[in-house]
């Protein structure tokens, strides 16, 4: 049977606030258990949320990003359940009235074809606590650092139709979020987590089938896995004319499986009411507005400016502006070098090939954008040639110098004095006598072949400092004798 | 000096002829003499109201004290205070010491109010007879034999009996009010958003809102001078500017509207207190008040539509309660659903579980819009009834409840009759106004309460309003005559 996957994707991301949604304790990762807490955080009895301006500031931040209808009066409910790690009982969300409400997003697939991804909301929510197992035989330990943290949950609708079109739109969203300053983005830590919905249909059928959700997925890789190993699931049983049963999944990245965690027969009944501890949030137009003038540029404005700016390729453009760390990398030294495309050639070879080795984010390059910027200054005014630059650029990551330094202490200056250049192969051609005597005797398409063994030896006894760009013409003419 | 008016009692100490640390002790050992036959009293501080009295005898001295410094109050037992057992009547905190201060209780003890206890109240304010608390039920001081009412029934027969000069007490269905009516003291509940619930212990948050109890109406006053204000700690809380409560005291009330809704005086109220109200009204007719008579259509509706809202709310306020992190615990429980249920079942009392229950019901998938919504757009009603009359006439009066205070445990196995006594102060709290209770009046040696209400954040006028009745009338003044000749 030929079957469609239809995915629709609910993305929870951690809101970079410095202070929690319903309190004024800070938030962090990886402080010692429940040093990070409140009154409010803790669930003690008489304690009573505050909202925090600055995660509904950064909810409308996001609400423009996707092209969404901000919802001008949102309201806070309780989704009631009984969890340890969960200190009320409750959990303060957004139900009827979301903070952002339908939009948009035009994703771009590896093979340059765009698809539009609808979002259903994002609405603002605080995380629970965790519970810890390990270290406590027997019993569990309760951690609410992690309580009412800011989250924004971003609902899409189900028209994502395949794995890597829901990893491309899950980088997308990864890239508006962390371009806008509002998450870190660190999936790690779990500061974007995925609740994948899935669900087959035969091809051509309008109906949607049984689906099931995947729950807690945080990188993008485990979310491309999952999804494939779900689909590969669900078509096995239907194939087998078996039926899927709605149920929420876990994903377990070691085996490569989803398993069941508990079906819709157990499910919750959540009870949600607009929560009586919080008033309204009402914005006015003006407030709305404000937010939306002194929005950063996104990453698909910035790839088109790169595109008409600098004359960069889509491709090179996409690549350069996913995020904008990177981004920002590429202009600063473009700034310098004044080079779109070198600045660009170079920062997505050399620069991410010693990134991906050494296994870091651009943002902890050991060189910075201006250091490798003037790196490529000296390349494009001839002091050194590209093979030479990758040294020094080796030599930068360890932390010799700045590119002018390492230069000038190895003496790796280009010779382009013609002169130099003349002497060097004069003394190239006295000592290969035979091969030039057989060049002379060549025919044109024989000397262009030949011409290559002249060069390195050029290139050789110079040690890599001759400028090809002049070792070229001069060592034509000189052969012609 | 169990009958001085916090003012009366301002001035001895400032005179020196009373110092704060001799006040208390009267107090303190006044409790310890009476209180066993009333129960008002979880939790007597003694130690602590000691130091707060020696603190205030300074601050007196130095010359900057307040009215409220070094007076002797008592505490509803739902307010948080810092280091002081705070049970709300339950036995799932029978071993609760917050790490906090209530708002409330904090900005009196700002003042310089010396706390003298913790008093009784029906579990999680849950109850209009003080009679569902885990400590014990409350007598009334006027008679042992009859309910003090509820729930903030420890604060009311505390001032009744001259165990505390004044009292906090919370009030989210007639909490305040009905008690202070049954133990003939004068209660003002404030508008909603007035005073700040932060650390005060949630039953309905929509509904519930903390208040003064104390003899008169210009005691509630000094007591609101402290306790009103914005609170950033409660996004509730109102940030309208806080009225001077005590100012306009004395503002006579020639050309004041008083409307008397028909449905408070229909079948249900007992005749005599009715003829109570109605003499009491005539009172404002001879202060120069003219007389309407007004309807509040809606008035049969408030008791469904509370015990709706309340109950849901309750319900979710309440898994808070659930032995992870404080409170009531189950011995040995075998797994977290064990924990959960049996921790819950031994830690709260009958009457909350019922409301869980109910509330929880209200909630749920498929009942929610026939319950709760529906409660709520009764709730749009009965705010439109009150703001409507409240176009025409300046305050609206009534009785607080429809008898005096019942008999103990008469009322207990009839939860609908109980339900019933709230019908004239449960709307109050559903439209979010102020509302007071002042003795107007005795029924069989039981006192009758008139219920004043007014618009939003009309309290100054209010306390304006019970004063001036209190200085033609001295039903407030009137104390009981408790047992072992212990005369208040």
């Amino acid at each position: 049977m030929n079957w469609e996957v239809v995915i629709g994707l609910e993305i929870h991301t951690q809101l970079s606030t410095k202070s929690k949604l319903f309190s004024g304790a800070a938030v962090g990762f990886g402080a010692k258990p429940n040093t990070q807490t409140t009154l409010v955080d803790l669930g003690m009895p008489g304690a009573l949320p505050v909202f925090n301006k600055e995660a509904l500031r950064m909810a409308v931040m996001f609400g423009h990003a996707i092209n969404a209808e901000i919802g001008m009066t949102s309201v806070f409910a309780r989704k009631n359940y009984f969890y340890p790690d969960l200190p009320k009982g409750y959990q303060t969300s957004q139900m009827d009235h979301p903070i952002v409400g339908k939009g948009y997003l035009d994703v771009t697939l590896d093979d340059g074809t765009t698809s539009r991804v609808g979002i259903t909301r994002a609405h603002l929510e605080e995380d629970a606590g965790k519970s810890l197992h390990e270290d406590y035989q027997g019993m569990t330990g309760i951690d609410l650092n992690r309580s009412s943290t800011p989250l924004l949950e971003i609902v899409s609708e189900p028209d994502i139709r395949s794995a890597k079109e829901a990893v491309a739109y899950v980088k997308m969203i990864h890239s508006i979020v962390t371009y806008l300053g509002i998450c870190d983005g660190n999936m790690a830590e779990g500061s974007m987590r995925c609740d994948i919905n899935l669900s087959l249909r035969p091809k051509g059928q309008q109906e949607y089938g049984t689906r099931t959700e995947i729950k807690n997925v945080n990188s993008f890789r485990f979310i491309e896995k999952a999804i494939y190993t779900e689909i590969e699931r669900q078509a096995d049983i239907l194939e087998d004319g078996g039926r899927i049963i709605q149920e929420t999944r876990l994903y377990d990245p070691e085996k490569n499986e989803t398993r069941s965690m508990r079906s819709k027969e157990d499910a919750n009944d959540y009870r949600y009411f607009p929560c009586p501890d919080l008033l309204p949030v009402v914005l006015t137009q003006e407030y709305v507005d404000d937010i939306k003038a002194s929005l950063p540029e996104l990453p698909s404005q910035k790839a088109a400016r790169f595109q008409s700016d600098f004359s960069l390729s889509e491709y090179d453009a996409s690549v350069l502006s996913s995020s904008r760390a990177m981004a920002d990398y590429f202009e600063t030294a473009y700034g310098v070098v004044k080079d779109a495309k070198l600045t660009a050639n170079w920062v997505m070879g050399e620069l991410s090939k010693l990134l991906n080795q050494d296994q870091l984010d651009v943002e902890n390059s050991p060189v910075t954008a201006n250091a490798f910027g003037e790196l490529l200054v000296r390349v494009k005014d001839n002091t050194i040639n590209g093979k030479t630059a990758k040294d020094v650029l080796q030599a930068m990551w360890q932390g010799e110098g700045s590119a002018d330094d390492i230069i000038e202490a190895k003496g790796l200056k280009q010779v382009t004095d013609t002169g130099a250049i003349e002497a060097m192969i004069q003394s190239i051609l006295d000592a290969n006598a035979a091969q030039v005597e057989q060049y002379r005797a060549s025919d044109e398409d024989k000397q262009k072949k030949m011409i290559g063994f002249f060069v390195g030896q050029v290139m050789k006894a110079s040690k890599g400092k001759a400028n090809p760009g002049m070792v070229n013409p001069i060592l034509a003419r000189m052969l012609k004798g | 000096m169990f009958k001085q008016s916090i003012s009366t009692l301002a001035q001895q100490l400032r005179n020196k002829e009373v110092s704060s640390v001799e006040l208390t002790r009267l107090f303190l050992d006044r409790i310890q003499q009476i209180d066993p036959q009333l129960n008002s009293f979880i939790t007597v501080s003694d130690e602590l109201a000691l130091q707060q009295a020696k603190a205030a005898d300074e601050r007196i001295a130095s010359g900057n004290a307040t009215s409220l410094t070094g007076i002797p109050i008592a505490h509803k037992d739902l307010f948080c205070t810092e280091g002081t057992l705070t049970t709300c009547g339950s036995k799932m905190l029978n071993n609760f010491i917050p790490p906090y201060e209530s708002t409330v209780t904090s900005r009196i003890q700002q003042a310089g109010g010396v706390m003298l206890g913790k008093t009784n109240l029906d579990e999680f304010a849950m109850g209009s007879s003080n009679e569902n608390s885990y400590y014990g039920a409350v007598k009334n001081p006027w008679n042992l034999d009859k309910v003090p009412g509820g729930s903030s029934g420890g604060s009311a027969a505390a001032i009744a009996a001259g165990l505390a000069v004044a009292a906090t007490g919370t009030d989210t269905g007639g909490s305040i009010r009905q008690p202070a009516s049954f133990c003939g003291i004068t209660g003002l509940k404030p508008t909603y958003g007035r005073v700040s619930r932060f650390g005060m212990i949630a039953y309905a948050s929509s509904l519930d809102q903390g208040g003064p109890m104390a003899k008169s109406a210009e005691d509630c006053a000094h007591m609101m001078q402290a306790m009103a204000g914005f609170d950033d700690k409660d996004s509730t809380s109102s940030d309208t500017l806080n009225d001077d409560y005590l100012a306009n005291l004395n503002a006579p009330l020639t050309g004041l509207t008083i409307g008397l809704p028909k449905e408070y005086f229909g079948d249900g109220l007992d005749a005599n207190v009715a003829k109570t109200i109605t003499t009491a009204v005539k009172e404002f007719e001879k202060l120069g008040a003219t007389i309407k008579d007004i309807s509040l259509p809606n008035l049969q509706l408030s008791i469904p539509a509370y015990y709706v809202i309340a109950p849901s709310e309750a319900s979710s306020n309440l898994s808070r309660f659930d032995g992870v992190r404080f409170g009531h615990r189950c011995e040995d429980p075998k797994d977290l659903i064990d924990m959960y249920t049996r921790s819950r079942a031994e830690g709260f009392g009958t009457e909350v579980q019922k409301r869980i229950m109910v509330g929880t019901y209200a909630l749920s998938e498929g009942y929610y819009d026939a319950y709760y919504l529906k409660a709520q757009k009764i709730r749009r009603l009965i705010k439109e009834d009150f703001v409507n009359a409240l176009k025409d006439v300046d305050v609206i009066m009534g009785p607080v409840a429809p008898t005096t205070a019942f008999g103990l445990g008469s009322k207990t196995s009839d939860p609908v009759a109980m339900y019933l006594e709230d019908i004239y102060t449960l709307s109050v709290n559903l439209a979010g106004i102020p509302a007071m209770s002042v003795p107007a009046g005795f029924v069989d040696g039981m006192p009758v309460g008139l219920q004043i209400m007014g618009n939003y954040f009309a309290e100054a006028k209010l306390l304006n309003i019970a004063h001036q009745y209190q200085q033609q009338t001295d039903w407030h003044l009137q104390t009981p005559t408790l047992p072992e000749g212990a005369q208040a």
